[in-house]
């Protein structure tokens, strides 16, 4: 009984915290040289926003509650959602016309805005005991029943995560600006296309499991090369590890703080994460 | 024949083998007639979106042993053009070749593999070590995940010791200053080993001695088989160490020749107005270009 508690239900939902974690800290890795502002995170994109409309307009509407293969329908529909903002992002990178990184920052925050208002308007028609549950989804969660819904993670995250890790060596490069890295011979179109597509394709994934976890992506980048150093191709395994481990832990106490029952694990990733990136950044200032 | 007749022949010969103008004069022709155009762009044009400002067509070349200087007031168009040669943006029309071959239909690792692009504005966003941004420049020569193999160790090591960034090869790009961050820069643009360089304002942010010692090492490198392009500011610098010399005004060459045919008081105060002049260096008969006396002339002759 014990043991099959331990390998049917909590196995799966610590390798789910390792891959939702390791996830989200590459595509901020990665975010954060292509669009060269260190607050850019997976989720500015309106990647996760997205993703939250399909959510909770599944959750709102008792009639789509559908399964197909591993998915559960707030998964399916989430997953839609971000599919088709990562579209509308790549799209709009590949445009012969040149966009510029900035230009796609603004476009992802706006689309976070719109499913913003979009949410709070779903919000406001539905009947108020469903109000929770999209809160709760909103939180974010790791509590998974098994395998099962792990398997379903793996077709959008392993492809994503192949994609950014093979950015490493190019991701370098674009540290000193686009126009250096062309010299350098770098093909930064494609590099900058790649990265959406894998940042779009893992933060897809994890997103529409586990919901919008914040902080990871955001911090973890910044806290692994604060101690690796700036190679990325050293930052990408980097971050992966860090985020995967950061989160395990994350989970671990927001399954047994207030046990029997459990909070959130986005509250917790905040709450230690908060502190401990503090430390970090003043121990190295201290350095310098 | 008379001694006296002997010897003038004599100092007749040495004084023009060491006049610096006929020694361009022979460098010249020698370009001319043997050497390999490298690069050239042949009737480029360029409209930037949103804005009435074009690069008129436009055709120039970068051959093997030549230090090209390109300059003209702000706006003319100085560093539209390297990107353009360099492939950074596309012609609206007109073609780029890089030894012959069209440069639109290159991979930018082909390209980087040739031709060296240093541009004006490049900020570094994190703080590596010197040593890791002059071994970016490998990359053209890199595959996979890049590890740098003992050749390219030493030619990082090379480039160090050239741009004389070597004392700080462990220190971080925040902890130097202004000049001594270019000169890194330019060290890993050196890494690539290209046959051509294009460089928007190389020495803007260098003293007076490192700008020397700058286009002297341009110098070392055109001798042995490079062309190199460069935008300057300095028309000094131009005059000094340029064999040829590109004048740029909106958007258009609209002078292209020997600095002493160029840097003169008529064809400057066409394009800069009249805030030059042009006299010669006393020492050689090349151009020196000065800013007008003004108000610190009439400070002098008041107090």
């Amino acid at each position: 009984m014990d043991a099959d508690i331990f390998f049917h239900h909590r196995i799966p939902r610590v390798l789910l915290a390792f891959l939702v974690g390791g996830s989200l800290a590459v595509a901020g890795s990665s975010l954060q040289v292509v669009l060269r502002n260190p607050l850019a995170e997976p989720f500015i994109l309106g990647i996760a926003g997205a993703g939250a409309v399909g959510a909770v307009i599944v959750i709102s509407v008792p009639g789509l509650s559908v399964h197909f293969g591993p998915f559960s329908s707030v998964q399916l529909f989430s997953l839609l959602g971000c599919i088709l903002c990562v579209g509308a992002i790549y799209w709009l990178a590949r445009s012969p016309l040149g966009v510029s990184m900035n230009t796609i920052l603004l476009a992802g925050v706006t689309i976070n805005i719109l499913c913003g208002a979009a949410i709070l308007l779903v919000r406001y028609i539905v009947s108020p005991h469903l109000l929770v549950a999209m809160d709760r989804w909103m939180m974010g969660g790791l509590d998974i029943v098994g395998y099962r819904e792990l398997s379903a993670l793996l077709p959008l995250l392993l492809p994503g995560l192949a994609l950014l890790f093979l950015q490493g060596h190019a991701l370098n490069q674009l540290a000193f600006g686009e126009e250096m890295a062309m010299g350098h011979g770098v093909n930064v179109a494609s590099v900058q296309k790649l990265v959406f597509l894998g940042t779009g394709l893992t933060t897809a994934a994890a997103v529409s499991l586990a919901g919008p976890i914040g902080f990871v992506g955001l911090i973890i980048p910044h806290a692994v090369r604060r101690l690796s150093g700036v190679d990325h191709r050293v930052v990408l395994p980097a971050a992966f590890c860090l985020g995967g481990a950061f989160l395990t832990v994350c989970d671990l106490f927001a399954r047994t703080v207030v046990a029997p029952t459990e909070m959130p694990v986005g509250i917790i990733t905040a709450i230690i994460g908060g502190p401990v990136f503090l430390r970090i950044l003043l121990r190295r200032s201290r350095d310098v | 024949m008379s001694f006296r007749a002997k010897r003038e022949i004599l100092i007749k010969t040495t004084c023009s083998k060491i006049s610096p103008s006929d020694r361009d004069d022979n460098l010249i022709t020698k370009h001319n007639t043997m050497d390999q155009k490298i690069l050239s762009a042949e009737g480029i044009t360029y409209r930037y979106a949103g804005s009435d400002w074009q690069l008129v067509s436009t055709s120039f070349s970068v051959a093997e042993g030549e230090i090209v200087g390109i300059i003209g007031p702000n706006g003319s168009g100085k560093s539209t053009l390297l990107k353009l040669a360099s492939g950074v943006i596309t012609p609206d029309s007109g073609s780029v070749f890089l030894q012959e071959k069209d440069i639109a239909k290159m991979k930018r690792r082909e390209i980087a593999r040739i031709l060296g692009y240093f541009p004006q504005n490049a900020l570094g966003h994190f703080d590596y070590s010197v040593q890791e941004v002059v071994a970016m420049g490998r990359f053209p020569h890199l595959s996979g995940a890049g590890f740098l193999s003992p050749h390219d160790m030493d030619v990082v090591g090379q480039c160090l010791l050239r741009a004389e960034v070597e004392q700080y090869r462990e220190r971080h790009l925040s902890h130097l200053s202004g000049g001594e961050r270019q000169r890194v820069l330019l060290a890993s643009v050196l890494a690539q080993e290209p046959k051509a360089l294009l460089l928007d304002e190389p020495t803007s942010a260098l003293d007076m001695q490192h700008q020397v010692k700058f286009f002297t090492l341009l110098t070392e490198l055109v001798a042995g088989g490079m062309g190199v392009a460069v935008v300057t500011h300095d028309l000094n610098l131009a005059s000094f160490y340029c064999h040829r010399v590109l004048l740029l005004k909106d958007g258009k060459i609209i002078e292209e020749g020997r600095p002493k045919e160029i840097l003169t008081q008529e064809i400057l105060k066409d394009t800069y107005g009249d805030g030059v002049d042009v006299i010669p260096h006393p020492t050689t008969d090349l151009p020196i270009v000065l800013p007008r006396t003004g108000i610190g002339v009439q400070k002098a002759k008041t107090s």
